[in-house]
């Protein structure tokens, strides 16, 4: 068939109005005029279309009202019979220099997450203030959220200015207040303008009530509003959202949140670290092939290796890539009925990344309608609360800090598969930045990982054994070892008492001490797995936030890691005493002994858990080196491994 | 970038967020340049391949040119296209005692049940858990209120009172059984914006966009096109792309307005959207 639906070729366009549009959010607190403001706007700018204002003289008759210029945006029956705004609403607008989007947010507190919703994409904003009621709870709030969310622009608008007769003094006082209050929050507004939204003043023209204000009036405030500039400058944060094999390409698709990247470029992907050059970028339905993408395209590329990469990576370059870790220290607002409590999961989701977390910490409560911090100790964030809180991930996460990206320092927490809050990351250490490694370089051998692991049919990595003394752990490794060994795997012991005859003879049995023991096991684990091999440490590392060092370690490397928790009851260890290590614990002859003396923290999230005092040795065993060869081997190879009946 | 960049780029972040987020998704398609629209976004988003089938759902009210449209759009764009009519309201058989039709019916009645009920009835079939539609904000006030991720219940009701949270292009994809999510990548674009896309990428679109010669002798064009019997076309002069835009800018008439299920009563849509309408 002929195309003959195809459309009349036309002229070049003659319209200039080709800039991104500037998204306009209006907030306040509720019944300050906010929806009025924007009917209004609409109305004297003669942007409404034919009939509409007769339609809502209609509904404001059958509700009984006098004309209402907000029904324009309420649109919903329910809206309009209680007369508030229950949920956002975006319209287009034209100013005579410019489009732009204005969003109106609820101003009730109950809809706070419909005005988070409207308000987190707004480039500025205009706040609302009744001049007759002052400053309100929303007012705060609504202040308090838009430096949040990163919006710097910012008018306020004291409206409602006929009711205290355009009042010069109640117009400069609620500036002075609501000034200082903001000055709190670091935010400053570019004006404040004295408006009556419902009789139209200073709306599209000056007016004559006001004379003593010499400001401009809210469509020219709309004008003097400034574009985002644009993000290609900024280091590149290239976010994975997935990976297509619709034919023979290997598709990466994604979005670049910042920077640029060109053809032939090293990209290295966080927080794994895999590198790869960008051999094609793919598209579909252009004239002429990209060979630079940049800051807010969503784009499609092919790399040079076949790298292992996968949604939720970012890619960067090598120079000034994201941080990484699994804790970040962050503000969040919470939004759902049911309160966020401390160490309770949930999934964290930044950008595309999605991963299991916990609140650790709660260091602040902001009281919502004061913002003056809630005394006294909290276990939970409710709703509409912000707090400054200690997130952990189960895996590491690659982020920013919010003043220097923040399209990768923001994130969401889903409970239950919805979201419940959101929050920004405040503090980021960068690998590039750390001080102490500003003058050491590391030497790069031009054998790569990849090609160890080829050679050797094996990929290194660190199998961590944690738990009391007398729980297995020796056991276990020894066993596990020789078992690696016949079936052809490289795999090398690194047990805490040998580590403390050489490379640690130095150090003593202080929590210090102890903490700086597992460093270096986890260094020396770190190079040697580098170097390919299977590393299996026993060590009773006690405390948590060592382990997690030692895991930070491996996977700032890209090294695998593997926390396994040889769990043994305290009176189960007792009894087996090996060494008789425990009576001498408790005859007071060993100092600082863990379990007895000395706290031990079992492992919150370990990737493997076996309970020696439930299981015989050869199970444990077994469990121990069925989960070691899928750790060490790529996943087709274990899977042929096991159908030869690797039972081990 | 420009802003038909910009709403380009979103669109197909939005998209790629669906085909990760769901299993079984489908994008219907009214042949309208929305539509058509979706349709180059999805060949982009996805290098070529639309990785979801396509659904006409046929009132048998459609323009012949549509499903000529149709017809010629499908092998070009090598469509997996699933075609849906209710059978059974048409016939007034099954559930139906009389045939339903705008010859006996009124607007709103024969839109809910040769649209959204065939949907129903094509969804519980082949139980998809998000359709891709075109909707626009600026089209009708109760659109402006919507989500890119926008959920639906095992009723198609749209609970608008209690919208989830969307922010940070973070998206709500929980599903309760029966569920389904509508993905709007279009919500951002108006009416001006589509027709700059159109022209901008030469978007192969229907040709009754374009103003030709009616029975009275005067010039009209379709606005916004739906079934034969409940869609006027407007007067207008525009034969090109370019003069359809300069109309538009200075129009201040309602892209719906020739829509006639649009205008039965007060809240028409609101009330047919709640109930799955798109």
């Amino acid at each position: 068939m002929s195309a003959p639906l195809s459309p009349p070729t036309a002229a070049l366009s003659t319209n200039s109005l080709e800039v991104p549009k500037l998204r306009i959010v209006i907030v306040g607190h509720v019944d300050h005029g906010k929806s009025t403001l924007i009917g209004r706007l609409f109305h004297d700018t003669d942007s409404l279309p034919d009939g509409k204002v007769d339609q809502i003289r209609k509904a404001c008759e059958a509700e009984g009202m006098e004309f209402e210029y907000a029904f324009l945006l309420d649109a919903l029956l329910e809206e309009q019979a209680q007369n508030i705004t229950i949920d956002t609403t975006q319209l287009p607008f034209r100013t005579a220099s410019r489009e732009c989007v204005i969003i109106d947010a609820p101003g009730h507190k109950e809809f706070l997450k419909n005005m988070i919703t409207g308000a987190a994409s707004a480039d500025a904003a205009i706040l609302l203030i009744d001049a007759h009621e002052g400053i309100q709870e929303q007012s705060k709030r609504h202040a308090y959220l838009l430096s949040l969310l990163g919006i710097k622009q910012i008018v306020v608008a004291v409206n409602k200015m006929d009711l205290v007769d355009f009042d010069q003094n109640v117009f400069e006082t609620v500036r002075k207040n609501y000034t200082e209050f903001l000055g709190k929050l670091g935010v400053k507004p570019a004006f404040f303008i004295p408006i009556s939204a419902k009789h139209g003043h200073n709306i599209t023209a000056a007016s004559d009530q006001t004379l003593w204000f010499k400001g401009p009036t809210i469509l020219s405030a709309l004008d003097r509003f400034e574009l985002p500039a644009p993000q290609i400058g900024k280091p590149l944060r290239f976010m994975l959202q997935d990976i297509y094999r619709f034919d023979e390409r290997r598709i990466l698709a994604g979005r670049i949140e910042t920077g640029s990247l060109t053809v032939g470029d090293e990209l290295v992907f966080w927080p794994e670290r895999k590198r790869s050059r960008v051999k094609s970028i793919e598209s579909w339905g252009v004239k002429q092939a990209q060979l630079t993408v940049s800051a807010g395209e969503s784009i499609a590329i092919t790399l040079e290796e076949q790298i292992f990469v996968e949604r939720g990576q970012i890619a960067g370059r090598a120079a000034d890539g994201p941080a990484e870790g699994r804790e970040i220290v962050t503000s969040l607002f919470w939004l759902q009925n049911d309160p966020i409590a401390i160490n309770v999961p949930f999934t964290l989701k930044l950008g595309t990344q999605s991963v299991e977390a916990r609140i650790t910490e709660i260091s602040r409560v902001l009281d919502s309608s004061t913002l003056d911090p809630l005394t006294g100790t909290r276990t939970e964030i409710r709703k509409n609360e912000v707090a400054d809180v200690r997130i952990r991930t189960r895996r590491a996460l690659a982020f920013d800090r919010h003043d220097v990206i923040n399209e990768t320092a923001r994130f969401v927490i889903f409970t239950d598969k919805r979201i419940g809050g959101g929050g920004i990351i405040r503090e980021a250490v960068y690998a590039h930045q750390e001080e102490s490694g500003a003058n050491l370089t590391w030497t790069v051998s031009p054998v790569t990982r990849e090609a160890r692991a080829e050679q050797l049919g094996q990929r290194g990595g660190v199998i961590w054994l944690t738990g009391l003394s007398g729980s297995g752990k020796s056991t276990l490794a020894t066993g596990l070892d020789g078992q690696l060994h016949r079936r052809g795997l490289n795999s090398y012991i690194l047990d805490g008492d040998n580590l403390r005859h050489g490379l640690c003879s130095n150090l003593g049995f202080s929590d210090e001490d102890r903490s700086e023991n597992i460093r270096r096991a986890g260094e020396a684990a770190r190079l040697m797995a580098d170097a390919g091999l299977i590393v299996i440490c026993s060590l009773i590392s006690p405390f948590q936030a060592d382990r997690d060092r030692v895991r930070e370690i491996c996977h700032r490397d890209g090294i695998p890691f593997a926390e396994v928790y040889v769990n043994a009851p305290l009176e189960v260890c007792e009894a087996r005493d090996p060494r008789g290590l425990y009576k001498k614990a408790r005859a007071g002859e060993v100092a600082q002994f863990t379990g007895v003396t000395s706290p031990y923290e079992a492992p919150a999230q370990p990737e493997l858990e076996i309970r020696t005092g439930e299981m015989t040795l050869e199970e444990s065993l077994a469990t121990l080196s069925q989960f070691a060869i899928s750790f060490a081997l790529p996943v087709k190879a274990a899977a042929q491994e096991f159908q030869k009946g690797a039972g081990i | 970038m420009d802003h038909l960049d910009e709403l380009e780029a979103q669109s197909v972040y939005i998209l790629r967020e669906a085909y990760h987020t769901f299993s079984n998704l489908c994008m219907p398609w009214s042949m309208g340049k929305d539509s058509n629209v979706l349709i180059w976004l999805s060949k982009k988003a996805f290098c070529g391949k639309i990785p979801y089938p396509l659904l006409h759902i046929d009132t048998t009210y459609e323009f012949p040119e549509m499903l000529e449209f149709r017809d010629w759009a499908t092998q070009q764009y090598e469509l997996d296209l699933i075609i849906k009519i209710n059978e059974d309201a048409r016939a007034g058989t099954g559930s139906y005692s009389a045939s339903i039709g705008y010859e006996t019916h009124d607007p709103v009645t024969v839109t809910h049940e040769l649209k959204t009920v065939a949907l129903q009835q094509i969804m519980a079939e082949r139980k998809f858990d998000a359709l891709i539609t075109g909707i626009r904000r600026d089209e009708d006030p109760t659109r402006a209120k919507e989500r890119y991720f926008s959920p639906r219940n095992a009723e198609f009701e749209w609970d608008y009172k209690d919208q989830p949270p969307e922010f940070w292009n973070q998206f709500t994809s929980a599903l309760d059984p029966g569920e389904h999510i509508r993905v709007q990548p279009l919500l951002d674009w108006t009416e001006v914006d589509i027709w700059r896309y159109i022209q901008r990428e030469e978007i192969p679109i229907p040709q009754m966009y374009f103003a030709r010669p009616g029975d009275d002798g005067e010039l009209y064009r379709f606005r916004s096109l739906g079934c034969w019997p409940i869609t006027k076309p407007v007067k207008s002069t525009a034969v090109t792309i370019d003069e359809i835009i300069a109309e538009l800018l200075v129009t201040k008439t309602s892209e719906r307005a020739g829509r006639a299920q649009d205008h039965h009563e007060r809240n028409a849509m609101q009330k047919l959207r709640a109930k799955g309408f798109m």
